[in-house]
């Protein structure tokens, strides 16, 4: 818990330093949700739209997960995570959940809104928040992974999104299918989404620690 | 004999395919400065790196009887962040120790009393190796593995690493040292201070070539 809370804490305080840095992956799905809105006509297919949105979210999440360990890595914090926490998960999860609170929750947020550009009515909303609520900490945790992968190899963004994208297509399309479909399809993709991120969630923090200690031995 | 703070047995290290060191054994004690010298690429940095668990050897293991300290070639200091933040976040990592000061107090120990609450993004090289010294003091580890420590440092933080040093030693603390500058006070002031004399002899270890 520790190791937790002292990793949010950091990761949240230098977020709020660099602001703009921070940002950017929202900004990207605010302007992209915005020209898709105006230059789009979707005939209000709730599922096209829906569609759109989990797919920028998941554009949006891999353009910030090449940050997650860059900076740690490049000024050497890295390293003494590595020696000092004991153990390293609490401290994974702390990145994880600071990253997520940063470009997760907001494009999580702002998803049922940029919503509202395309299609006109608003009633699928709530389901649409629920699926990008539950999916969008999937991407992190996935994403997390490829960059832990990644972290040594200089300019390692495109080799993420080759290594992270075909794994999170299946989370964009149960995330589609929890924002849009109705009744019991609607709930059983929400339930294969809870699913997923009970699984991610166990497993994915051991996975990162697990490339972190290898991107050492370069 | 002193039961050692770290033992290296048989350590073999490779970077990209290419020995570096085969068979080497190390022993420190407390109080024992082993400092690493070697021409450039003779793997002094990897066996450090190895020393502090960050690199699996290829063979051999390292046995650490106690906590260690590492100042590497890169800094561990983030620049958005100012020195004191820097070591609050370490001291967090590390838990709580009764013997550790603070970090206010361990930046004040390496000089920098003034610039411990600027963003260390406006330090210069050498007080950024500073804040990487200030961990020392700070962490009240074993065994201290320090990368070329005097890289950028001016006279007074010289003086001031070399202080600590000595001190740690004479806590029954280990230091291994990379380096192309002898790190051991050997000037006849060092020798004859009551601190010094007391210290059991330093080892070099010669790499490569």
């Amino acid at each position: 818990m520790r190791l937790f809370s002292a990793q949010l804490r950091r990761d949240l305080v230098l977020a709020a330093r660099a602001p703009a840095e921070a940002a950017n992956p929202l900004v990207f799905f605010a302007i992209c949700a915005l020209f898709l809105g105006v230059g789009a006509d979707l005939g209000g297919d709730r599922e096209l739209g829906h569609g759109a949105i989990w797919v920028l979210a998941l554009f949006a999440n891999v353009l910030a997960a090449d940050g997650l360990f860059a900076r740690d890595h490049d000024d050497g914090s890295l390293e003494l995570m590595l020696i000092h926490a004991r153990p390293l998960l609490p401290l994974v999860l702390g990145k994880l959940a600071a990253h997520w609170l940063i470009c997760g929750l907001p494009v999580a947020l702002l998803g049922p809104l940029a919503a509202f550009l395309f299609l006109d009515s608003s009633a699928a909303a709530p389901a649409l928040l629920a699926s990008l609520l539950l999916g969008t900490p999937i991407l992190t945790l996935v994403g997390g992974i490829g960059a832990a992968l990644t972290v040594g190899v200089g300019r390692g963004g495109v080799l993420l999104a080759v290594l992270v994208a075909p794994l999170q297509l299946p989370v964009l399309l149960f995330g589609v299918g929890a924002a849009s479909s109705v009744g019991d399809e609607g709930e059983f993709a929400r339930l294969v989404l809870a699913a997923m991120l009970a699984a991610t969630l166990t497993a994915a923090p051991f996975a990162i620690g697990k490339a972190l200690v290898i991107s050492q031995e370069y | 004999m002193d039961t050692p703070l770290l033992t290296a047995e048989h350590l073999s290290c490779a970077v990209a395919d290419r020995v570096l060191f085969d068979d080497l054994n190390l022993v420190v004690a407390p109080g024992d400065l082993v400092e690493v010298q070697g021409p450039n690429g003779s793997g002094k940095s990897t066996l450090l790196r190895c020393l502090a668990g960050l690199l699996a050897p290829r063979r051999g293991r390292v046995r650490r009887g106690g906590t260690i300290d590492y100042v590497g070639h890169k800094s561990g200091v983030c620049t958005r962040m100012t020195a004191v933040e820097n070591l609050r976040w370490l001291a967090r990592l590390r838990g709580n120790h009764p013997n550790r000061p603070s970090p206010v107090a361990a930046i004040r120990r390496m000089g920098l009393g003034g610039s411990g609450h600027d963003r260390c993004a406006a330090l210069s090289a050498g007080q950024v190796r500073r804040v990487a010294l200030a961990r020392l003091p700070l962490g009240a580890g074993d065994v201290w593995l320090l990368d070329e420590p005097l890289t950028a440092l001016d006279a007074a933080a010289e003086h001031l690493l070399r202080g600590l040093v000595a001190e740690h030693r004479a806590h029954g603390g280990g230091v291994v040292c990379a380096t192309h500058r002898p790190l051991h006070d050997s000037s006849a002031a060092g020798a004859a201070s009551p601190v010094h004399r007391a210290l059991p002899a330093h080892h070099t270890l010669r790499l490569g070539a």
